[in-house]
């Protein structure tokens, strides 16, 4: 198990190498430069813009700035925002919690609803349940969640003015982030109708992320479920004389269950992406509106250390699932 | 003399009635599959309306009716018929946007996948055919793009290269290539091998004889499939970009760029919002579920139940 981790380790280094390369070589192609960005609209005086250029180290030679970019990231240190002048750390940190709210919540409902939908689906296969679940799941798989976003909107905010329109909580209620989670932090806080501010605000965009991851992982289980159902130690196991439900739920799915953790951990990238939508729609102040307003804003130090974040979670997450994946399926280890 | 011959018999040269032959049979499979007829169907209509878009639409696309300026839809209370699904806040009709809109959308598609699956066809048949050095190169900056959450790294190429419908296309196109490239180098690698490869290199066949004419037509199934995929991936990301200001710009008449636009009138005119979404949902549905009867029809496995 070591040697595999081991040997998944070394693989990941040309690949982390090569996202920090990118991310470095995009800001430099981006059009227009980072000090006249920082200027904004009063713009610098030459003397002054060769002093920041100096300063900044824009002038140095390419390889000389990427390797002391790298220096810097290996110490924890990526960068001041040219927008707000804050560390890009600290305000990654302080926005993650909230898209990582997202993000979990909207894998939370996917999962719940996506695994016994494609179980039930499987088993009943043909049925008119079967039908009905996987179109639904291919709607969603084809739905522009942007527009979805909106769609919810029109319905449940204008129409029968449930849920806010944006936003993580209700303005008259205030309080200290402990834990960056605001379902958390409103309960703790103790104020009265904090918590129900805080997940009516969660709902509408949770329910819009998880679509896709849904109707992804609805149908993977569905089909994972339909091989392994016709695996010869499944009907042994019938023939046994075994309850159909401990066949199922036992025998099958722990086996089926293998692609569908490979599949939720590929989702990662997903949410990201769909995190850039969802968070747009809904004003949601996570990292996915922090890059469109960083890309907008022509941030460079945002979007250079932003995207190698953003890529290294992504490759963790699937760094994860890998060894998970060996972890529920000894044949992987082995070769 | 000889060596032609062989490695003509070896490059998978189904005679014509062969060919027909796997036609039918494809098509029997395929035909099976309700939903993937009538996705088939849809998407047939949609190109149809789209080719003949002058033909179909009621009024000009970008034709401003100043006494109408956010009619409702023909069946809604104040709605006229002349306007079918109401018109947007400069007063252009909507119905001829939308048509007009497909021919964007299917454009967008068409272009897309014929450009990420060249270039990824190119790259997966090089590092599966010559492994070493080329192959870890060529996956390895595959690895770094699907690193990036896709319409983060099509964002950030698009203001590389500035905004528009064209920069979009070719930011999407190399976002979606990495799965074509990696399709293509598995199935290289597991047909490398075969014998009908190895007599065709007996036979001296040349390197790019036996990747292009040999091998490659026996990895097109996948490959196929996956092509469906990206093209409504890449509707769906074109639009995507058009919402966010960043895609096709106005007045184009995007599908994507109607929403983005159409976005402070939803509590006010649900309408300018509805149709614009819907019509991309119904073509990405379309193809996907062509994509679907495809893969079925490909797969031997599912074939059998």
């Amino acid at each position: 198990m070591l040697r595999y981790l081991l040997h998944k380790l070394a693989l990941i280094i040309p690949t982390v190498f090569g996202i920090s390369l990118a991310a470095f070589a995009f800001v430099r192609l981006l059009p227009g430069d980072p000090i006249t960005a920082l200027a904004g609209e009063r713009g610098v005086s030459p003397e002054r813009y060769a002093e920041l250029v100096e300063r900044f180290g824009y002038n140095r030679p390419y390889v000389v700035q990427y390797l002391e970019y790298i220096g810097r990231v290996l110490t924890g240190d990526f960068g001041i925002s040219l927008a707000t002048k804050r560390p890009v750390l600290g305000e990654f940190q302080a926005l993650f919690p909230a898209t990582l709210e997202l993000a979990t919540i909207a894998l939370i409902i996917a999962v719940l609803i996506g695994i016994p939908a494609g179980i039930f689906a499987a088993v009943k296969r043909g049925s008119w349940f079967d039908q009905a679940t996987m179109g639904v799941a291919l709607t969603g798989y084809s739905m522009p969640i942007f527009w979805w976003g909106l769609l919810l909107i029109i319905f449940f905010s204008g129409y029968l003015g449930w849920t806010p329109v944006s936003g993580r909580i209700g303005l008259q209620y205030f309080f200290k982030p402990t834990t960056g989670f605001m379902l958390i932090d409103s309960l703790i806080s103790g104020k009265s109708g904090a918590f129900r501010s805080a997940a009516s605000h969660l709902v509408l965009p949770a329910i819009v992320l998880a679509t896709i991851p849904l109707a992804v992982i609805a149908r993977q289980t569905r089909s994972a479920m339909l091989e392994v159902l016709g695996e010869d130690y499944v009907r042994t196991a019938r023939a046994k004389g075994l309850a159909p439900r401990r066949v199922i739920g036992l025998h099958a799915f722990r086996n089926a269950l293998i692609p569908v953790v490979t599949t939720i951990g590929l989702q990662v990238g997903t949410l990201m992406a769909g995190a850039i939508l969802t968070e747009t729609i809904f004003s949601w102040p996570g990292i996915g509106k922090w890059m469109i307003d960083a890309i907008a804003k022509r941030d460079y130090v945002v979007v250079q250390s932003g995207l190698l974040i953003i890529a290294l979670i992504v490759m963790a997450v699937n760094l994860i699932v890998d060894v998970l994946y060996a972890v529920i399926n000894p044949r992987i280890r082995v070769q | 003399m000889t060596d032609q011959t062989t490695a003509e018999a070896t490059a998978a040269s189904i005679p014509t009635g062969g060919r027909q032959r796997a036609f039918t049979e494809f098509w029997h499979y395929y035909s099976m599959n309700t939903g993937a007829v009538i996705g088939l169907v849809v998407f047939t209509a949609l190109v149809l309306v789209a080719i003949f878009a002058p033909l179909v639409a009621p009024h000009s696309p970008d034709e401003q009716f100043r006494d109408a300026l956010l009619a409702p839809p023909a069946w809604q209370e104040g709605g006229r018929s002349t306007f079918l699904l109401g018109t947007d806040a400069v007063g252009r009709d909507m119905l001829s946007r939308l048509i007009f809109g497909a021919r964007f959308s299917l454009f967008i598609g068409l272009v897309v996948v014929v450009f990420s699956l060249t270039s990824g066809i190119v790259l997966g048949v090089l590092a599966g055919y010559f492994r070493g050095w080329v192959d870890t190169l060529i996956m390895r900056v595959m690895d770094v793009i699907l690193a990036f959450p896709s319409l983060l790294l099509a964002l950030v190429l698009v203001a590389i290269l500035g905004p528009g419908l064209f920069n979009a296309m070719l930011a999407i196109a190399l976002v979606l290539q990495p799965h074509f490239a990696r399709l293509t180098r598995a199935a290289v690698m597991a047909e490398k091998n075969r014998e009908y490869v190895i007599s065709a290199k007996v036979a001296g066949a040349s390197h790019l004889r036996l990747m292009v004419k040999t091998i490659l037509p026996n990895c097109m199934a996948p490959l196929i499939v996956q092509a469906t995929l990206s093209f409504s991936n890449a509707i769906l990301e074109a639009a995507a970009l058009g919402f966010l200001g960043v895609g096709a710009q106005p007045p184009t008449p995007e599908w994507g760029t109607m929403l983005a636009t159409a976005r402070e009138f939803i509590l006010r005119a649900p309408w300018v919002v509805t149709f614009p979404g819907l019509a991309i949902l119904i073509t990405v549905l379309a193809i996907n579920l062509i994509g679907d009867g495809l893969r079925d029809a490909f797969d031997p496995k599912l074939k059998r139940s």
